[in-house]
């Protein structure tokens, strides 16, 4: 066998073992607990601190293709927001964020016995073209940039806009993020501009990115990276969720893959032995 | 029938999600198929659902039932048809005009915002006492932030030859540097297992009803 269809062989094995390796714990929880970490903490104690009967704007800026990292955690966020009183607006800066949220919304109305009412507890006011523009000209007026919601119901018609004029009428902003436009923008205008506190959740592989926005100017107060970080709100409302079950698979790969990484570097080094090896024993 | 749908929807996802895995063992045609209907469709998608949920609504609408009032809306129009001046090879540059527009405007908007954000309360939020803190833990995490910053900048300050002891914090930079670079790769592996978790989810749960 020539090394280039060993290392296709190699390859194929390694693909295999993982999909075993994250499909067995899908069917077999093995109830792995997860540790919270401060980032979450700070985002969840934002939400807790909040008055009842405050109106929040929950950002829905991500598609279908990340919606198994930030759909957990806008769940996760939406039900300790409706917990402790709050009246949710739901945006999307992505065009299929508005049905994200609508998905998000019907699943945890389940939780509610459906008796949180549209308009009076939540609203959907669907996506906007225009990113940052958008979110500035939301800070000027948001009936000018919403003025109907997604079911075409007029902005002045929903009860629970009665009062919130601008951006600035909002008590926090939560952006669940997959890029741009997205938690960055929102940093930019509502914190930075009209400081409003922001919390983000984002997909892991951004989650690095926004970890410098978590300082003492609290340009971001808190984030959530990733799956982990959705499992580890989840805990904190007491209840195990989809990401709280999806971390046993996650945990299962994250073993196999530092063994692969491993195997790989005693192999590295005892081909680069060996080749040393040859060119000494040549000399 | 939309009980049919949904059964069709499902089987129709775990067909397209096996044809896309089997590129794993090796490129064939299902997997083309499944590459090119994803592409076409979400090409198809996009552009339906910007002339409806943004022409539409934003211009078309407006200019239809209300054009005393939006006269303005003429301009976004006009740059809007020279935008498509870039089919025609020979027309082309009538297409630069509404791109300089658009350019020149997205950078004036972002440069303030992003120069407060990302550089001023950057800078600020380095600057700090680490010894206002009473645990032990913040004050090192806060000299390590500052160290950290000022080493991994001064990693990339190439207007002076980096030896003998201008090297020092260089490499300290390159230290802070690689752990992340690790710390990324570490989240980018969580996010594609998350994708593999969510794809076979579906393959077990919804598809064969192995997970309830």
């Amino acid at each position: 066998m020539t090394s280039i269809n060993r290392t296709v062989l190699e390859r194929r094995i390694v693909f295999l073992v993982l999909a075993i390796a994250v499909a067995l714990p899908l069917v077999f929880p093995l109830g792995l607990k997860t540790q919270v970490t401060p980032l979450t903490e700070k985002a969840y104690d934002l939400v807790e601190s909040t008055p009842a009967g405050s109106v929040v704007l929950l950002s829905f800026d991500y598609d279908p293709s990340t919606v198994t990292e930030l759909q957990p955690m806008a769940q996760a966020v939406i039900e300790h927001a409706w917990k402790k009183g709050h009246r949710i607006i739901a945006t999307a800066m992505w065009p299929q964020g508005s049905q994200m949220a609508d998905m998000a919304f019907a699943d945890v109305q389940g939780k509610f016995d459906n008796s949180k009412v549209y308009g009076l507890d939540y609203v959907n006011l669907g996506y906007k073209v225009g990113g940052m523009v958008t979110m500035q000209a939301m800070g000027r007026s948001m009936e000018a940039v919403y003025p109907k919601d997604m079911s075409g119901l007029d902005y002045k018609d929903i009860p629970m806009l009665t009062g919130i004029k601008s951006l600035q009428n909002v008590k926090y902003v939560f952006s669940f993020s997959a890029g741009d436009p997205g938690l960055t923008h929102w940093i930019m205008v509502a914190k930075d501009k009209y400081d409003i506190p922001v919390a983000g959740g984002t997909t892991a592989v951004s989650a690095p990115g926004f970890l410098p926005f978590v300082n003492d100017q609290m340009q971001l107060h808190g984030l959530l990276g990733g799956l982990k970080a959705a499992a580890e709100y989840e805990f904190l409302l007491g209840y195990e969720g989809a990401a709280s079950l999806n971390m046993n698979p996650q945990s299962v790969a994250h073993v196999l893959i530092l063994i692969l990484i491993a195997i790989g570097n005693v192999k590295a080094w005892r081909k680069r032995k060996s080749v040393q090896q040859e060119a000494s024993k040549n000399a | 029938m939309p009980e049919f749908m949904a059964v069709l929807g499902i089987w129709l996802g775990a067909f397209f999600t096996l044809s896309i895995f089997s590129f794993l063992y090796k490129d064939n045609p299902f997997y083309k198929l499944a590459e090119q209907i994803f592409v076409g469709l979400s090409a198809g998608y996009w552009l339906i659902y910007s002339i409806f949920n943004v022409l539409v609504p934003n211009l078309i609408t407006k200019l239809f039932f209300d054009f005393g009032n939006n006269i303005i809306l003429l301009v976004p129009l006009a740059l809007g048809i020279m935008m498509l001046f870039r089919i025609i090879p020979s027309t082309q540059w009538v297409s630069r005009y509404p791109i300089a527009i658009v350019v020149g405007t997205s950078a004036a908007i972002a440069m303030l915002r992003t120069m407060q954000t990302n550089l001023l309360t950057q800078v600020t939020a380095t600057m700090v006492n680490p010894f206002q803190f009473s645990s032990p833990v913040a004050i090192v995490g806060t000299i390590l932030v500052i160290l950290g910053t000022i080493c991994g900048i001064y990693f990339f300050y190439f207007s002076k030859k980096q030896e003998g002891i201008y090297a020092v914090p260089s490499k300290i930079g390159i230290w802070f540097l690689m752990i992340s670079f690790g710390a990324s790769f570490g989240y980018t592996v969580m996010a594609r297992i998350s994708l593999l978790i969510g794809r076979l989810d579906f393959l077990l749960r919804d598809w064969l009803h192995i997970i309830k």
